[in-house]
């Protein structure tokens, strides 16, 4: 099966001479469609740069990223756009709705704004919002909703359409313990059922978990990674 | 936990005999720890010689059947209602390595601490998997065992970011 997302021995350095510093140095992974891959590592390890330029957002320094066939270095800023809507799904901790837009409204925006029909978008949207159990609330405006809801709504958003990549920055972050591990819940069922490509950036171990493969970066670098499937756990007594 | 509380607890309100003991015990806890029947009726015959249980007259079958008694919800209430845990900690050797490699020359202690995450995190993969298929409605005891395990790896996890953390303001104000 062939990866949604590669990265190619890629840098990102920023400043130049005497200030340069490198965020990210010779950075190879490659994600496959269905895969949730959680990236780990402590502040200023270089989490935030590999999901931007995982997503086109920033270019690297050096390297390569490919996003199905597309080499993001080949596209200009606006191809860049126009394929981060079409293919690219962002959440964030703060899930960064539009106040205004009603839930389906919202999970609809990115593609009325890429000129898909009225009707087609907000059909789409109607399902993205039943995946994540939200069909009730459609109408409901982000004040109306819970911080639970709110990211629901942000991950039907990013995987509303033909989403091939989802890039989660701390969607956890703002959640308790409870509606965190619904949310990571339904970054699972996205994966295993949309075959979504995911990479979730978090310090939360325990959300961590819920990946197939947990990608440790220090100082740019990736210094360790878990077995892709690692064994399951032996409860041995458990009949 | 002593199995003798989880005798004394399954006995109470509801007389029974050893083999539905032990599967009440078994369903009750999520099936993680395992009991042999002989294991049972061993811990019965104490229960009953110190009074806490006895020996149910008149049985309908060939199984003897056992009543707590008066001593023995005594003694089940004054467990439910004691913390459990508040003895000193035991000696933990994933403590001990780190102290010892961070004053050992020539060993590298964030290898020593990425290896035990590693593997840390890998378990608690494996228990996320069987939680994803679990249903915390009617497998709520699995459910809050899995819990459980998880928390404690999560525990380890934050005390090994916590080791790493500290270690770099050392070294950072080693330099100064």
């Amino acid at each position: 099966m062939s990866a949604v997302l590669v990265l190619d021995r890629v840098t990102k350095r920023h400043g130049d001479g005497r200030t340069v510093v490198d965020a990210l140095v010779n950075i190879s992974l490659s994600v496959k469609p269905g895969e949730l891959v959680a990236v780990m590592g402590p502040s200023g390890s270089g989490k935030s740069t590999l999901l931007s330029l995982s997503g086109g957002l920033d270019t690297p320094s050096e390297g390569r990223v490919t996003i199905g066939d597309i080499d993001l270095g080949s596209r200009s800023i606006s191809q860049l756009a126009a394929m981060r809507r079409r293919s690219v799904g962002f959440v964030f901790q703060d899930f960064n709705l539009v106040p205004g837009l009603s839930a389906i409204e919202n999970v609809s925006l990115p593609m009325e704004l890429d000129r898909v029909s009225l009707k087609s978008a907000r059909s789409q949207a109607a399902d993205a919002l039943e995946l994540v159990g939200l069909s009730d609330l459609a109408k409901r405006f982000p004040e109306e909703l819970s911080g639970g809801e709110q990211q629901r709504v942000a991950i039907a958003r990013a995987v509303v359409g033909e989403r091939q990549l989802l890039l989660a920055d701390e969607p956890t972050g703002a959640l308790d313990t409870v509606t965190g591990e619904n949310v990571m819940r339904l970054l699972r069922r996205s994966c295993d059922e949309r075959k979504v490509a995911t990479i979730i950036v978090t310090h939360n171990p325990t959300h961590a978990a819920w990946a197939d493969r947990i990608v440790f970066l220090r100082d740019g670098h990736i210094v360790d990674q878990t077995a892709p499937t690692g064994p399951d756990v032996l409860l041995a007594e458990r009949c | 936990m002593l199995f003798k509380h989880g005798v004394l607890a399954l006995l109470d309100g509801e007389d029974r005999h050893g083999y539905d003991i032990k599967a009440a015990f078994q369903e009750r806890t999520g099936g993680v720890w395992t009991v042999n029947v002989g294991q049972v009726y061993a811990t019965l015959s104490r229960l009953e010689r110190d009074g806490l249980v006895a020996e149910v007259d008149g049985a309908s079958d060939d199984r003897r059947v056992y009543r707590i008694t008066d001593s023995g919800r005594a003694q089940l209430t004054d467990w439910y209602t004691s913390p459990t845990g508040g003895e000193a900690p035991a000696r933990d050797e994933l403590a001990l390595k780190v102290l010892l490699a961070i004053a050992a020359d020539g060993i590298d202690v964030s290898n020593v601490i990425q290896s035990q995450r590693r593997a840390r995190l890998e378990q608690l993969q494996g228990y996320t998997r069987q939680k994803a298929v679990a249903d915390p409605v009617t497998d709520m005891a699995w459910t809050l065992l899995l819990d459980v395990f998880v928390l404690k790896a999560e525990a380890e996890l934050r005390w090994l970011d916590l080791c790493e953390a500290r270690l770099r303001h050392r070294d950072q104000e080693l330099v100064k």
